[in-house]
């Protein structure tokens, strides 16, 4: 530790550790998706551990079709100037202007999401090259490990975003979390296989049949729309999660929200569940996925 | 031993992984019945608006104040700091922190994610610096006497507090747990 003049040079700015260490925080909590000020508002007002901008709730981009892209920065200048949360916006896959513009913003994560509709069908934005972190969808350990090794900090499995159907979420979760045990028994030759199978870097299966965890967070999205899916995800091993159209497309978004928030601290006490999901008025209403046109899981490569 | 972990929101298993490291068990706190019988208590780091929220509906708030007045060891890391601060500015408005360490915090004082940033800190009492981690981390912007200052951000001439105790209490801005550097948990569990 010597005397230096200017704080920059002893201070690193944008490391993994860095990086990674916001998702950790977020651990346990609840991140919303919000079009504007006045939702995260009622966002944070119900404990929210960070916003997600976006243009619209996956919900109605199902049901408005067009092409989704990243938030006015407008809007995501109020949010922030409204909360003291962290905020996140998601950008485009492979859009990496949209990711430098929201980065240029202080957004505090930017989510590179299937939500929007994909900017580059063969790549993904290299994300090292940001001091902002990166959180990405995964369906499989595969996905989530070569999302990491673009540079991403947290994975949240992708479900199906704005259907309220919590099917999809649960099946990415046991697919990630039930390969990731199965490598823990692998021997060194079956590593290599996996890594080949998972298209994926051997360093990171490796170091996942060592650890037995992801090397960043593991979160839930698509399809969370009442207290008992947030429990569900929680109890299969997810780390926190995010609700987008579930809340803002319910009866009583600010009960909804609460409750949530509620339900993914005491996701093991059933007593204070049955408590938190009374009276809520009525769910998104949800779709069944056979009848979707589009699959939004589908999207990234 | 048993030391209890302030289990509503955040990183409670790194914690617990350190108070492992140090030979005691950790115990996640989630209601009041959770706190009998524990030797000392870790407030993690996290979201403090959403901890503060936590602690009140799950009606935590007196047993953890009436902990704190009695001067038992508590160990509060970044949001964990913020909730046992008696003055905190640029917090929600209604935000109403724990108290009992004699300091005034700014929530979020180094600005957003992007100027989280990993530094020296220099804590000569306790021997090596630690490997700072500082995420949006809450800036010690006034020390009460009485507080003592046990590390320090080293700039030029000045030296800007980040690692605090009063009695009982200790309070860093940084994330020990994060970094590994289970001298903290140790002085924690030395303090019973």
């Amino acid at each position: 530790m010597t005397n230096t003049p200017d704080s920059d040079q002893i201070r690193s700015r944008g490391t993994f550790r860095v990086k990674r260490g916001l998702a950790d925080m977020l651990r346990g909590g609840v991140i919303m998706d919000v079009v504007d000020a006045a939702q995260a508002k009622i966002a944070e007002d119900a404990g929210a551990v960070a916003v997600m901008a976006l243009e619209r709730v996956p919900a109605d981009i199902r049901r408005d079709g067009g092409v989704a892209r990243m938030s006015d920065p407008e809007l995501i200048e109020g949010i922030q100037e409204t909360v003291t949360i962290p905020v996140m916006a998601k950008a485009r896959i492979g859009h990496f202007a949209e990711a430098q513009i929201l980065a240029s913003l202080e957004v505090d994560y930017i989510d590179e999401s299937e939500v929007l509709t994909p900017a580059d069908e063969a790549h993904h934005i290299d994300k090292w090259a940001f001091d902002v972190p990166f959180v990405c969808g995964a369906t499989n350990l595969g996905e989530a490990l070569r999302r990491i090794s673009e540079g991403a900090a947290m994975i949240r499995s992708k479900g199906e975003a704005g259907t309220g159907n919590i099917v999809e979420a649960v099946r990415h979760l046991r697919s990630i979390l039930g390969d990731i045990r199965k490598l823990t028994v692998a021997d060194e030759p079956e590593i290599f296989t996996w890594a080949k199978e998972l298209r994926a870097p051997y360093e990171l299966v490796a170091e996942v049949a060592e650890t037995g965890a992801l090397p960043v967070p593991l979160f839930c999205a698509g399809g969370i729309a009442t207290p008992a899916d947030a429990s569900l995800v929680l109890q299969l091993g997810a780390q926190a999660v995010f609700v987008g159209s579930g809340i803002f497309k319910s009866e009583d978004p600010a009960g909804r929200a609460r409750a949530i928030v509620e339900a993914t601290t005491h996701f093991e006490d059933p007593a204070l569940l049955a408590k938190v999901s009374r009276g809520l008025g009525s769910a998104m209403k949800g779709q069944e996925i056979d009848s979707l046109e589009t699959r939004l899981a589908d999207r990234g490569w | 031993m048993i030391v209890g972990v302030l289990a509503l929101q955040g990183d409670v298993a790194e914690h617990e992984r350190a108070l492992e490291r140090v030979g005691v068990s950790a115990r996640r706190i989630r209601v009041p019945a959770d706190l009998e019988g524990i030797s000392a208590l870790v407030l993690p780091g996290g979201e403090s608006t959403t901890i503060l929220m936590m602690i009140d509906s799950s009606d935590l708030r007196a047993p953890l104040t009436a902990w704190i007045a009695e001067g038992r060891p508590t160990l509060g890391t970044c949001a964990g700091l913020v909730l046992l601060a008696d003055r905190v500015i640029d917090g929600r408005s209604d935000q109403v922190s724990l108290g009992g360490l004699g300091v005034t915090v700014q929530r979020n004082g180094f600005g957003r994610q992007r100027f989280s940033f990993e530094a020296p800190v220099s804590a000569p009492t306790l021997g090596a610096d630690f490997d700072g981690v500082f995420i949006r981390a809450p800036r010690i912007i006034d020390v009460d006497a009485g507080t003592e200052v046990l590390g320090s951000l080293l700039e030029g001439d000045s030296a800007e507090p980040v690692l605090v105790q009063r009695g009982a209490l200790l309070g860093c801005a940084f994330h020990p747990e994060l970094s590994r550097d289970d001298r903290l948990h140790q002085r924690l569990v030395g303090l019973v």
